[in-house]
């Protein structure tokens, strides 16, 4: 049997960080008291009308221009219909035949729609399993009720489970940048569900899917496509077929369920939603859409790899976090000769790994160092003034008190050795106290010279230039 | 002093501004009138129990009688269902805001088929209303308590909603002016849905000067309704004297045998009426209105099904007992809380979105709405108004056709296309005819249709017509002049608002 190739796409909801909700005025919150946040509208008492909230539709367009969408001249709101408590109208208003955004992409993944619609109310389902199966009541805080979402749906592009999990946080990190959503996965601002299925490599159609939900962190979501994807794989090697279901994601143990037929059967009878008007929007929210974009984690990337030169791992660390991003453009700004590959070295490198041990865990652009000292830094080990070694040193101390680099390598004496008489004479007492390594050395074994060099960088207290030192052993030695 | 209950609200309205009337006496008389209520017309009065949110302190002109559709704060708001029995809604709706603010109190709300689905008032949960007329007889429906009100002298005006003729078709089978506005006109927020797409507010009044002060009060634009978009100018009160220079058109596929002989003699004589006052009648054809019907029965029971389904007994309105999970409780509570011709149309509505039958009948049926609109559009390039009948009949009598839902769906063949078009269209009552079966004679009702937006130019030609024919009949009791039976005093003037 040919290999069975993984087929995934995904679909995210985002919640948009407006003031008020899609349809009503009430106030967008978190945690707040049940149902203190609710009005008519949102309640759906008799007679009310939605009214769409400008500023989601604003974000919205800004979440299309960032995924290079095409926007509709005039998408259309529908209802979509189905009976249950989250639901007050017993309809979620959504968009159907006409989104407002549709074609797509972001990396390599082309996003087939972008849609504008409300979120549902919370649920909490009294009881062991957390889920209304076997729970003893149920209840329903009308809060999140009307939040405006962004429902974004992927082409089936993605190849793995990783590959998934890396798009998805791309596309976190770019609606972050956006700054209009928390995008906080625990929190369900942001919400990744996948469609999985699997055929033989290198065919063209497309195999039964499964739609996996309830992942709420990027590991969950590998970890569940994962699981999906080996069920799937075992289950057509035995020769079984795959159904098309709703399963839910457990983190506890990881396993997938399926969610029951009576929650998931629907029929949601369509209809174009009468109480509101197209959604038209104009040139000028549009242009600003596109003009309020900032650079975006990928075309900063590709910035970083094409015109600075930087390794793509390392360009990608640095564009998917925009402080750190900032920090090392200031670095980089301020350090004249210095290489940005090197700069950026330093910063997902040393600085990285000395906060990281800081166990205060903040980033470069809270830390003490500032960009003008850390350039500074750099410049010092550059023209080896100091040794990258004592480099090391200098950065841990930027990091616990701040200051200048100059006036620490100054205080603690770190200035590497510049007078060449004063270091041949180290060398040479050196090479007198490890008489057999010289030996090895003469007899053409290079890498003894090893045990030399660590000598004189304990005497010099790693002050000495390690390349200068091995210069003057061979020399010393005739090799 | 009970003639000043024969006062229109225009002329009330005019006597208060001169300082000639109190206003807190014209509007005790007119709570004392509604208390004599026999007709079964009101739901709530405000009269009875404390109107609360709604209370107006300082009233200035003519108070109102309120369909039960529009939410009042507070105060008891049915929609002529059991489900909403006890629902007293957190806020009020726009349309009723405005007439409190222009100093209208609100009398009382009226009783009206269940969801505004009807057109006999028969399908009220809490009884059908009498036509004062004859009390056998329907007033006419879905606003037939705000109909049969302002006929019976139990208020001065009323507000009711037309979503198929629910204004219209009471207005002519009571004997007093209904006037549908142009879709969007009127703010539809907190006038509860049945079918949005159609569903528009507008007044039920002795006379068309008392429907433009209503109209010039209840239009505009409001940001609760993305749908509203008011008028360009607030209605004046109409002066016009003569139809010279308009065009009428006749729909030439309009069947004149599938009326009523008397409603079709009154037809004919007020053609001629409007002939004599210079007007041109000529026929049109209107080749996609005989489908009306289909389409409207397909658009306005998918609408109701999405409409209503927030009716669950979870959050307000009555809950029946003893539902086991939350699927029985939904059931049991829709099962005893709507009534039969509710449940036919969510029934209906439902099967017409579902998928797999979509494109068949929601979706044909919207088509022929385009249609519908544009044999309008062509009609209204040439002429300024299509009239028909109202109603192919006069008042039914009680139970005649409750058995028969096609029968009673076709009291809406000729206010339909207007419906389905959202052009504005008033009926006048144009004279009074025998019924079918024999018995006394009955209103009859003339209905004007005219572009989007045409409003003023309507009343006006509804104002010449209505002084023309001079109707001067009412119910035997009702205390006021019958429209056109006296000329307003004054010049016109401002509509108010």
């Amino acid at each position: 049997m040919a290999e069975l190739e993984a087929v995934i796409g995904l679909e995210i909801h985002v919640q948009l960080a407006t003031k008020t909700k899609m349809f009503c005025g009430c106030e967008l919150s978190f945690g707040d008291e049940p149902n203190v946040h609710t009005c008519p509208v949102c309640l759906a008492h008799p007679g009310v009308l939605p009214v769409a909230n400008e500023q989601a539709i604003r974000y919205a367009l800004q979440i299309a221009a960032a995924l290079e969408c095409e926007v509709a001249p005039r998408s259309i709101f529908h209802r979509k219909n189905y009976f249950y408590p989250d639901s007050p109208k017993a309809y979620q208003i959504s968009q159907y035949d006409i989104p407002l955004a549709s074609s797509g992409k972001l990396g390599d993944v082309r996003i087939h729609r972008a849609h504008l619609e409300e979120d549902a109310a919370k649920m909490i389902h009294v009881g062991e399993s957390g889920r209304i199966h076997g729970s003893g009541a149920s209840l329903v805080d009308f809060n999140r009720g009307g939040t405006p979402l962004v429902e974004i749906v992927t082409e089936p592009d993605l190849r793995s489970a990783a590959e998934a999990a890396a798009w998805a946080r791309l596309l976190r990190e770019t609606v972050r940048q956006l700054g209009v959503s928390d995008v906080n996965m625990e929190e369900g601002s942001l919400r990744v569900d996948a469609n999985v299925s699997v055929r033989p490599a290198g065919s063209g159609e497309l195999g039964t899917k499964t739609e996996l939900k309830n992942m709420n962190s990027f590991r969950y979501l590998e970890r569940g496509i994962e699981a999906e994807l080996a069920r799937q794989r075992e289950l057509i090697e035995v020769g079984g077929a795959v159904v098309q279901e709703t399963l839910h994601f457990a983190p506890e143990d990881g396993s997938l369920t399926p969610l029951r037929s009576k929650e998931e059967a629907h029929d949601y009878r369509y209809l174009p939603e009468p109480d509101l008007v197209p959604l038209a929007p104009t040139e000028e929210m549009l242009r600003e859409a596109r003009e309020s974009l900032p650079e975006l984690p990928e075309a900063r990337s590709a910035r970083y790899r094409e015109q600075m030169g930087l390794a793509e791992d390392v360009a990608a660390l640095l564009a998917a976090d925009p402080e750190a991003a900032g920090y090392f453009e200031r670095v980089t700004a301020e350090a004249g000769d210095a290489e940005p590959r090197v700069v950026a070295n330093w910063v997902t490198g040393e600085l990285a790994a000395v906060l990281r041990q800081d166990g205060d865990a903040v980033g470069a652009a809270e830390s003490k160092v500032e960009p003008v000292a850390l350039a500074a830094l750099i410049g010092l080990v550059q023209e080896k003034k100091i040794s990258h070694g004592s480099g090391k040193t200098v950065l841990a101390a930027l990091v616990a008190e701040g200051g200048d680099p100059a006036a620490i390598v100054e205080r603690e004496g770190l200035a590497q050795i510049s007078d060449s008489g004063e270091l041949e004479a180290i060398v040479a007492a050196a090479v007198e106290a490890n008489p057999e390594a010289a030996e090895q050395i003469r007899s053409g074994n290079g890498k003894a010279i090893g045990a030399i060099v660590g000598a004189v960088m304990k005497e010099t207290k790693g002050r000495a230039d390690g390349g200068e030192v091995t210069r003057l052993i061979r020399e010393l030695l005739g090799r | 002093m009970t003639d000043m209950l024969e006062l229109s609200a225009v002329q009330a309205r005019d006597a208060i501004a001169a300082g000639d009337l109190s206003p807190v006496e014209y509007s005790e008389a007119w709570a004392a009138a509604a208390a004599e209520d026999d007709l079964n017309a009101y739901l709530w009065r405000s009269g009875n129990g404390d109107a609360g949110a709604i209370a107006v302190a300082q009233p200035s002109i003519a108070p109102v009688a309120v369909k039960d559709i529009f939410c009042t704060e507070g105060v008891p708001t049915t929609a002529g269902s059991r489900i909403l029995e006890g629902y007293r809604p957190p806020y009020t709706a726009t349309a009723v805001q405005r007439l409190l603010e222009a100093g209208a109190p609100v009398l009382g709300k009226t009783n009206m088929d269940e969801f505004a689905m009807g057109s006999s008032n028969e399908n009220s949960a809490y009884g059908p209303v009498l036509n004062p007329w004859d009390r056998g007889r329907v007033p006419g429906g879905s606003s037939g308590g705000s109909a049969a009100v302002v006929a019976g002298g139990l208020a001065p005006w009323a507000i009711g909603t037309d979503t198929g003729g629910s204004i219209r078709q009471p207005a002519s089978l009571c004997g007093i002016v209904g006037f549908k506005p142009t879709y969007g006109a009127i703010s539809r927020y907190g006038m509860i849905a049945f079918a949005s797409s159609l569903d528009q507010c507008g007044p039920l009044t002795r006379d068309v000067s008392d429907a433009a002060l209503m109209l010039a009060i209840l239009q505009g634009q409001d940001h609760c309704d993305s749908t509203s978009v008011g008028l360009e100018r607030a209605p004046q009160l109409p002066g016009r004297e003569n139809l010279e220079g308009l065009r009428f058109a006749v729909p030439s596929e309009l069947d004149r045998d599938t009326v009523e002989p008397g409603v079709r003699e009154v037809f004919e004589a007020t053609l001629a009426r409007i002939e004599q006052l210079g007007g041109e009648i000529s026929a049109a054809p209107l080749p996609h209105a005989e489908h009306g019907i289909s389409a409207y029965y397909v658009i306005a029971p998918a609408e109701a099904s999405s409409n209503l389904a927030r009716y669950d007994g979870v959050r307000y309105g009555m809950r029946a007992q003893g539902g086991g999970d939350l699927i029985e409780m939904y059931e049991k509570t829709r099962a005893e809380g709507f009534g039969a011709e509710v449940k036919r149309r969510v029934m209906l509505g439902t099967y017409a979105l579902s998928s797999g039958y979509y494109d068949a009948y929601y979706g044909q049926a919207q088509k022929v709405r385009t249609k519908i609109a544009a044999d309008f559009g062509a009609a209204f390039a040439d002429f300024d108004f299509v009239v028909t009948p109202t109603s192919p009949s006069v008042a039914f009598k009680l139970g005649e056709k409750t058995d028969d839902p096609l029968a009673m769906y076709l009291n809406d063949f000729f206010t339909v296309p207007m419906s389905l078009a959202g052009i504005p269209a008033i009926s006048i009552p144009a004279g009074l005819a025998e019924p079918a079966g024999g018995g006394p004679q009955l209103p009859v009702g003339f209905q004007i249709a005219a572009p989007a937006f045409g409003e003023q130019k309507l009343l006006d030609a509804a104002y010449a017509l209505e002084q023309a024919i001079a109707f001067d009949a009412r119910p035997s009791g009702a205390p006021y002049v019958p429209s056109g039976s006296k000329k307003r005093s004054g010049s016109g003037g401002e509509g108010g608002g």
